[in-house]
């Protein structure tokens, strides 16, 4: 199965980045592909490479850059939401891309399912 | 608003996607944003439905004047979805009625239906998209 | 066509699980994510709104998530079944839909 995730949420302000992770995680492990994971509205935030979160508990934007390291994730910011919110190529950690929305309806038609994580 | 407007898709697949618009507008971005969606999603020739129920119907409503609260009044862009063929807005008479309104109170031609029709209608969806 | 509803926040918090199981079909399935987990529990005020939609979609709760929170797995209502981040998957795959009420 090819899966579409699209991540409505920024990193720890909500779990939604956090089910969105552990679903494709667990997808890849059980040998799915996930077709792009598209970050939008908040979910931008999840691409900013200046987050310095607490060592004891889990890096969100490290959680992601990994994925996208050790199975190629798509993993793509809108650049309008991007803009709004100040996350633009300069502040990009490494592993995310930005491009625009046409991104998300594209993997909705390509990707066999689409899954929302949000507020 | 909206940028790769000119991005053709020529896939060739069409899917029924559906945006499901529950929220009232201005408390919260995801009306705007979902428009700008719903606009890019244009370019790419699907069956594209948009659903407004429980408090998504605001995000419809004639009349809103957002001055006194400095923000954007994007509701006229609603009527612009026309223009790119998009058509097919349904808004849940339950809703509707939960909340005093009736159709009139709208500032676009949609097609009201029964919270059932509404359930039959999401059901044969392959793309719900949610904000 | 089948759809998996997924509901994400505490139906004591908003009218996402209302709104849910007021639109979904007969044989559907609806996942219990987050802050929605608590609703499997037996005996809380929304339980028997939960077992009334059981008899006629699956319904399903995500065990990490009550774990995470206190819940213990073994008190969810029966006609609720606890599953992982792997059945999670699986239900996605098995539905031609995924919905997510937030």
């Amino acid at each position: 199965m090819k899966f579409g995730i699209l991540v409505n949420e920024g990193p720890y302000n909500h779990q939604a980045s956090d089910s969105a992770y552990r679903f494709a995680k667990a997808a890849l492990d059980k040998g799915h592909e996930i077709y792009r994971v598209f970050f939008y509205y908040d979910g931008v935030l999840n691409a900013t490479k200046h987050s310095e979160p607490p060592s004891d508990d889990r890096n969100v934007i490290k959680n992601w850059q990994k994925l996208a390291e050790d199975h190629k994730v798509d993993l793509v910011v809108c650049v309008a939401a991007g803009l709004r919110r100040g996350i633009v190529e300069d502040s990009l950690a490494p592993g995310f891309r930005i491009s625009g929305l046409g991104q998300l309806i594209e993997a909705g038609i390509q990707a066999d399912r689409m899954v929302t994580f949000g507020d | 608003m909206g940028e790769d407007m000119e991005e053709e898709y020529e896939g060739g697949v069409v899917k029924k996607f559906m945006f499901v618009n529950r929220k009232a507008p201005y408390g919260t971005i995801y009306a705007l944003e979902v428009l700008e969606m719903v606009l890019i999603s244009a370019a790419f020739d699907q069956d594209v439905h948009i659903a407004f129920l429980d408090d998504g119907i605001y995000q419809i409503k004639k009349g809103q004047d957002t001055k006194e609260l400095g923000m954007k009044n994007f509701s006229p862009t609603y009527r612009a979805l026309e223009g790119y063929d998009i058509e097919k807005l349904f808004v849940e008479r339950e809703s509707l009625e939960e909340r005093g309104l009736t159709e009139d109170d709208l500032l676009v031609p949609v097609e009201v239906i029964s919270r059932a029709e509404m359930g039959e209608l999401m059901a044969g969806m392959d793309v719900v998209l949610t904000a | 066509m089948s759809t998996l509803h997924t509901v994400n926040k505490s139906p004591f918090e908003r009218s996402a699980l209302q709104a849910c199981l007021g639109h979904a079909q007969a044989s559907d399935s609806v996942l219990l994510i987050e802050d929605a987990v608590m609703a499997a529990l037996s005996g809380n005020a929304f339980a028997a709104k939960l077992a009334d939609a059981g008899q006629s979609v699956k319904l399903f709760v995500l065990g990490p998530d009550l774990k995470a929170r206190g819940l213990d797995p073994a008190k969810v209502a029966s006609g609720i079944t606890v599953i992982d981040y792997d059945g999670f998957v699986d239900l996605a795959a098995e539905n031609s839909t995924i919905h997510s009420w937030l």
